[in-house]
């Protein structure tokens, strides 16, 4: 394989990074299409036994709202599956008032499968948002704290900003595909912390290595020999994970759609950020002092 | 070294047997998202600015429990969360939605006080207060409810009977006025009847309603999730099918880019697999949607620590060493990259499932025990293969190795 040359691009990688992170900042700020784990609320799922039409259902729906008034056409979501089945997401319904739904619902339709009921209250939803920012942040704390005592602080920096540009993508790429985010995308965010730093640990322990063997020498080929050395493992782990979760998008079902996307992001971004973004990094904080590692 | 392998296999065949006694000792447990059936959390609700003590709780547990026995489910949980939280769930429910009111009709027993215009008056008489009601037949044969306080509620009750002889007492449910007896004496003993002309149907519902229906305190709803049976099926026969075409393509890249160590590498994977399932199925660990996945996504990432392994016997090998050297080296080296990246993966599993709750909690043990499964199974059982292999059979080309040129 022909010798990569990271180092001497610093600028390009970074550049193309930041182009990506403002991107995604752009989605975030557009915002997330937050289910109803974060907003609160309730949803149907339900299974006709053919193909439903919105038209018709919609017209079923304004009906019923003139009883429970969340049914509105202004305050609810249907969304179509292909295997027949229909999402309805409407603001917090009563037990009875999700009784009285799926009555009328059955009375004016056809018969359907009731799949799947949820309901979340609106405190439940404000602590899903409090307790995900904090494990992002507990995360990201614990992870500075291990590197900075196996590596050095720098190095920690450094794993750091790569692992916020790999979150950053891969909440963004979620919010520009618009797909609706739930408990699961938490853990998914959560689960390419993990697998970001993994592979940036893999990466800095090599440097750390050649390092080692060879203080005299330049940093920067230093950096460069050790992703060479790695690129072939990061390259491989990265396509199992990859293979692996693709089976999942395509064989897992719609319901674990956004987890998996999420991941897919992750696991790219991820890849990309410990060899352009962490590995620079430690070159540019670095370069006119000597490492201590 | 040969010492060595034999303490190795021992250990392998040890964790490998004992794994899959439990692995196939019962079927794992389902969550109710596979399963189908009822999810609901609970909130106890204090009044005007009180505190929900544990005793409270405990109660309101013990009622919900009452409860959730009439429905007759098996593996039923109800289960304190936080300080004033409690988790319902029931697996296997048919009609969930029935359930979900059942659990949910909150019924508050409070003794209300009915001034001359109707309106009603709070005396601090309530379920909390409730012992047990009875049913009992008066003189002229017609049912009424007897019912006992508590100590506590005893004395509140004889005073509040004394202060108001000849005043109405309304006895409410979730703030229903059920019945309004005239206080005729003072109640001293902590014992009452409620007699309403009531038929005896009537009678025998109050009774229930009031011994497993008096909440010592309010219980509001903040979750519920019901899955029908039809989606957990789906939901089964997707995830197997993802996994089965997920191992079989993790599988066949290893073999085809690592050659030989590639097969010991997918030996491993399957005997990672096995220690997986015996650990969740040892620990009870339920499994969910999410959990699934994780567990799917560690079999992509469980061959990581072999990828580094293998990728630094390929460099021992370029640099000209022999393949037995080239072994021993390749394992001495990768240890510090599998151990720190590893570590920092267990601290995130290890977070998510502090903070997260139900599913959340589920996908982070099934990731943490893959993490762990993978990596004794890398450094264990692949060594030992690969070892055995090197030591006891005439492999000497590293084209077997998946080096190329030489």
């Amino acid at each position: 394989m022909k010798r990569l040359e990271i180092i001497n691009k610093t600028k390009i990688w970074l550049g193309f990074s930041a182009f990506l992170i403002v991107v995604s900042l752009i989605g975030i700020i557009k915002g997330l299409n937050l289910g109803i784990d974060f907003t609160g609320g309730s949803l149907v799922q339900v299974k006709f036994e053919k193909q439903a039409d919105l038209k018709t259902l919609n017209n079923v729906f304004d009906e019923i709202s003139n009883e429970i008034s969340q049914v509105a056409s202004t305050s609810r979501k249907v969304q179509i599956a292909d295997d027949n089945s229909v999402i309805i997401r409407v603001p917090e319904l009563t037990e009875e008032e999700t009784g009285t739904l799926l009555k009328k619902l059955e009375e004016k339709y056809s018969k359907f499968d009731l799949l799947k009921v949820d309901k979340v209250g609106a405190t439940i939803g404000k602590e899903l948002k409090t307790s995900a920012i904090s494990a992002l942040i507990i995360g990201a704390i614990l992870i500075v704290i291990y590197i900075t005592i196996r590596f050095e602080f720098i190095f920690a920096i450094a794993a750091i900003i790569a692992l916020l540009h790999d979150v950053i993508i891969a909440i963004g790429g979620i919010a520009l595909l618009g797909y609706e985010v739930n408990t699961p995308f938490i853990a998914a965010v959560l689960t390419i912390l993990g697998y970001s730093i993994n592979d940036t640990i893999v990466v800095f322990d090599r440097i750390r290595e050649v390092y080692r063997r060879n203080k005299a020498r330049n940093l920067g080929e230093i950096i460069d020999e050790s992703i060479n050395d790695v690129i072939v493992r990061s390259i491989n782990t990265s396509l199992t994970t990859f293979l692996a979760v693709v089976a999942i998008l395509l064989f897992g079902g719609a319901s674990l759609q956004t987890f998996i996307t999420t991941l897919l992001i992750g696991i790219v971004s991820g890849t990309y950020s410990s060899i352009f973004v962490a590995s620079p990094l430690v070159y540019l904080f670095e370069k006119n002092k000597k490492i201590k590692v | 070294m040969k010492k060595n392998l034999v303490f190795d296999f021992v250990i392998i065949l040890i964790v490998l047997l004992g794994a899959a006694y439990f692995a196939f000792k019962k079927p794992i447990k389902m969550g109710l998202d596979l399963k189908g059936g009822v999810y609901v959390v609970m909130e106890a609700v204090a009044e005007d600015g009180g505190t929900i003590t544990s005793n409270d709780m405990d109660r309101l547990i013990e009622v919900l429990e009452r409860r959730v026995n009439g429905f007759g489910v098996s593996e039923a949980v109800v289960q304190k969360t936080g300080d004033k939280r409690v988790i319902i769930e029931l697996p296997g429910i048919k009609d969930t939605q029935k359930a979900v009111e059942t659990i949910g009709k909150t019924a508050f027993l409070e003794f209300k006080l009915v001034e001359s215009d109707g309106s009603l008056t709070e005396t601090g008489v309530n379920g909390k207060d409730l012992k047990q009601a009875d049913i009992s037949y008066d003189n002229f044969g017609r049912p009424q409810i007897v019912f006992e306080l508590t100590i506590e509620g005893a004395k509140k009750f004889a005073e509040l009977t004394r202060n108001n002889i000849g005043r109405q007492l309304a006895i409410t449910l979730d703030g229903e006025v059920q019945t309004s007896p005239t206080i005729k004496s003072e109640i001293p003993g902590g014992k009452g009847t409620i007699s309403g002309g009531y038929t005896i149907e009537e009678a025998k519902s109050l009774k229930t309603l009031l011994n497993a229906g008096a909440l010592p305190v309010k219980a509001e709803i903040l979750e519920t999730r019901t899955v029908g049976a039809t989606l957990g099926d789906e939901s089964i026969a997707q995830s197997k099918q993802a996994g089965i075409i997920a191992i079989v393509l993790v599988m066949a890249f290893m073999a085809i880019f690592y050659k030989l160590p590639g097969l010991i590498a997918d030996v491993a994977l399957t005997i990672c697999g096995i220690i997986i399932f015996g650990t969740l199925n040892y620990f009870e660990a339920t499994l969910t949607l999410p959990g699934i996945a994780g567990l799917i996504l560690t079999l992509g990432m469980a061959v990581d620590a072999n990828v580094i392994i293998f990728e630094r016997i390929k460099e021992e090998l370029r640099g000209g060493n022999s393949i037995l050297k080239s072994v021993e080296n390749g394992f001495k080296k990768a240890y510090s990259a599998i151990l720190d990246g590893n570590i920092t993966t267990l601290i995130i599993t290890a977070i998510l499932f502090s903070l997260g709750t139900g599913p959340v909690k589920g996908f982070a043990v099934t990731l943490t025990i893959g993490i762990l499964a993978s990596m004794f199974t890398a450094i264990t059982a692949t060594r030992f293969m690969l070892k055995t292999l090197v030591l006891y059979t005439d492999i000497k080309n590293p084209k077997f190795f998946g080096v190329r040129g030489k």
